[in-house]
């Protein structure tokens, strides 16, 4: 299992949670935990994905999740777990 | 499983503190590339380095975005060309050619600077070395990407003063042969004491006869994170204070630790050291100078900012050391001029002057760095200040070094301009009092007493 965090930023909208998985689902990305809040209207999602059965590169998923991001005006990245584990997690 | 208040505070510190990886530097050994024909020695040295680090760039790109992290710089230290061009080198000419090389090198495989044109000269000067030193001037004016360092000191063999008088020599040389751009040459040069072989910061980075035949260090940052982490505890003890700084510190070393363990994994070259220095830009909000008045001190430079440095310097080293399997290299807080708008600053306001800063060095990580001097400065007073420098290093048991830049045609009260990390800096006085006799002397200053430890 390859794990990764996608995370979610920006202010509120309807249909943000449905492109994002529909995404991921498209892209073989499996969800293993969703976290997400809204404060302020403003919309805060953490995902856990495995990438392993992914098709594409993660450069081209990474760039392609920020392209997504743009056109609902949110931020999105997609990094790899282990830099939250290292800080984090002794 | 990592919860997203972790997260959020992790891609807090990358897109709002400045977190990074300052550099990835690989540390190549041209020791099997050595050949007393130089024509022969200069197409063995391009092949090893292109070869070597062909996908040094195109890894740590690849390591950025899967991470997320930026990694601001890849370069490359070689083994010390003084030995390497011992053979095949001449004369002064010939070293240059090696300069040239080595800047070929660096431009194929898109590192920004590589170091390594170096001498290592603590006790005494072949003549090898000398010709390097000498070549340093044109090697650094006819180069973009080459940086160059001289350890003229330790801890063990005491301070060679006839290689503290050639540089101080050389310094001149160098910023009067770059003096259409702010004599940036000097940028690029730094005399040391006790010079570690595992450095991978610039312009000092030079791989050591005691390293393998390639090895990755890597050099973490983060004043940003530091100073954002101290907000919170404003007015509080020192006990609190301590804790914060070393709590950040291991979270920034970590980050590098990662880095350079992925690094080493894909390129297929063991990994060396973490170097967890906090390394400031120019940028706003990238400042060991915004660290200390977080701190307490009013301006940079203001009495207590030794002992507040003191106390930074300490708690990063504390806090790193358990984030990383290998601590090295510099290891500590850098206070250069240039490269730090607090810095400018303080000088600007006239809190902080070149006594101060020499003060700091005492209980720093490095040294004087990126400062900028009037450039009629003399050769003998710039090699009053470097034996300085260094006799604090020598007796303190660490690494000190001195990266001054005489700026040709400008003076106190005027600015001299390097650009893009190198920043800019204000022109500082220097005492006008001579000391020609004292660098004039001959030989060399013994190791103190305290270096007998057998």
């Amino acid at each position: 299992m390859k794990k990764c965090v996608v995370t979610v930023l920006g202010k509120d909208r309807v249909g943000i949670i449905a492109r994002v998985c529909t995404y991921l689902a498209d892209h073989k990305i499996n969800i293993l935990d969703i976290n997400q809040t809204i404060v302020q209207d403003y919309f805060n999602m953490m995902m856990i994905v495995d990438v392993s059965g992914m098709e594409k590169n993660f450069g081209e998923v990474s760039r392609e999740l920020e392209e997504l991001g743009a056109e609902m005006g949110l931020n999105i990245h997609c990094q790899r777990e282990e830099i939250f584990e290292k800080m984090h997690r002794l | 499983m990592i919860n997203m208040y972790e997260v959020s505070e992790t891609n807090k510190m990358i897109e709002q503190e400045n977190l990074d990886v300052r550099t990835i530097t690989l540390g190549i050994s041209l020791l099997d590339c050595v050949d007393s024909d130089l024509e022969t020695l200069n197409r063995k040295i391009y092949q090893k380095i292109t070869s070597t680090a062909r996908d040094l760039v195109s890894v740590g790109e690849e390591i950025e975005q899967e991470f997320g992290i930026p990694i601001v710089n890849k370069r490359i230290s070689v083994t010390p060309i003084a030995l390497i061009g011992a053979s095949a080198c001449k004369s002064v000419e010939d070293f240059v050619t090696i300069a040239e090389t080595l800047d070929k090198a660096a431009k194929e495989v898109g590192v920004n600077f590589i170091g390594g044109y170096s001498a290592l000269v603590s006790k005494g000067m072949t003549a090898s070395d000398e010709s390097l030193i000498r070549s340093i001037p044109a090697a650094l004016a006819q180069t973009e990407r080459v940086c160059s360092s001289v350890n003229v000191g330790s801890t063990k063999c005491g301070i060679n003063m006839d290689a503290v008088r050639l540089c101080g020599e050389m310094v001149k040389a160098a910023a009067e042969a770059t003096k259409e751009k702010d004599s940036c040459g000097c940028s690029k040069l730094v005399i040391f004491c006790n010079a570690p072989d595992d450095n991978p910061f610039m312009a000092g980075a030079f791989l050591g006869v005691t390293e393998a035949d390639a090895v990755i260090n890597v050099g973490v940052s983060g004043p940003g994170v530091v100073k954002k982490a101290l907000e919170k505890v404003r007015g509080r003890g020192f006990e609190e204070l301590c804790e914060t700084i070393k709590k950040t510190a291991f979270k920034v070393t970590r980050v590098g630790q990662l880095v350079a363990g992925e690094a080493s994994r894909r390129l297929g070259i063991p990994f060396g050291i973490v170097d967890l220095s906090l390394a400031p830009t120019p940028a706003v909000g990238d400042s060991v100078a915004e660290i200390l008045e977080e701190i307490g001190l009013e301006k940079v430079g203001a009495p207590g900012t030794t002992a507040a440095l003191a106390l930074l310097n300490d708690q990063v080293k504390k806090g790193g050391v358990m984030a990383s399997s290998y601590v090295g290299g510099l290891s500590g807080a850098f206070i250069p001029v240039s490269e730090d708008q607090g810095m400018i600053d303080a000088v600007n306001v006239g809190s902080l002057c070149l006594e101060k800063l020499e003060a700091m060095t005492c209980v720093c990580s490095v040294g004087l760095d990126m400062i900028a001097i009037p450039g009629k400065t003399s050769a003998s007073t710039i090699a009053g200040i470097i034996a300085d420098e260094m006799a604090i290093g020598m007796v303190n048991q660490k690494t000190t070094a001195v990266r001054l830049i005489p700026v040709i045609g400008k003076d106190v009260g005027e600015m001299a301009e390097f650009g893009g990390l190198l920043g800019y800096a204000p022109i500082m006085p220097v005492n006008t009092f001579g000391c020609e006799a004292f660098v004039g002397r001959e030989g060399r200053i013994p190791a103190p007493i305290h270096s007998f430890k057998n």
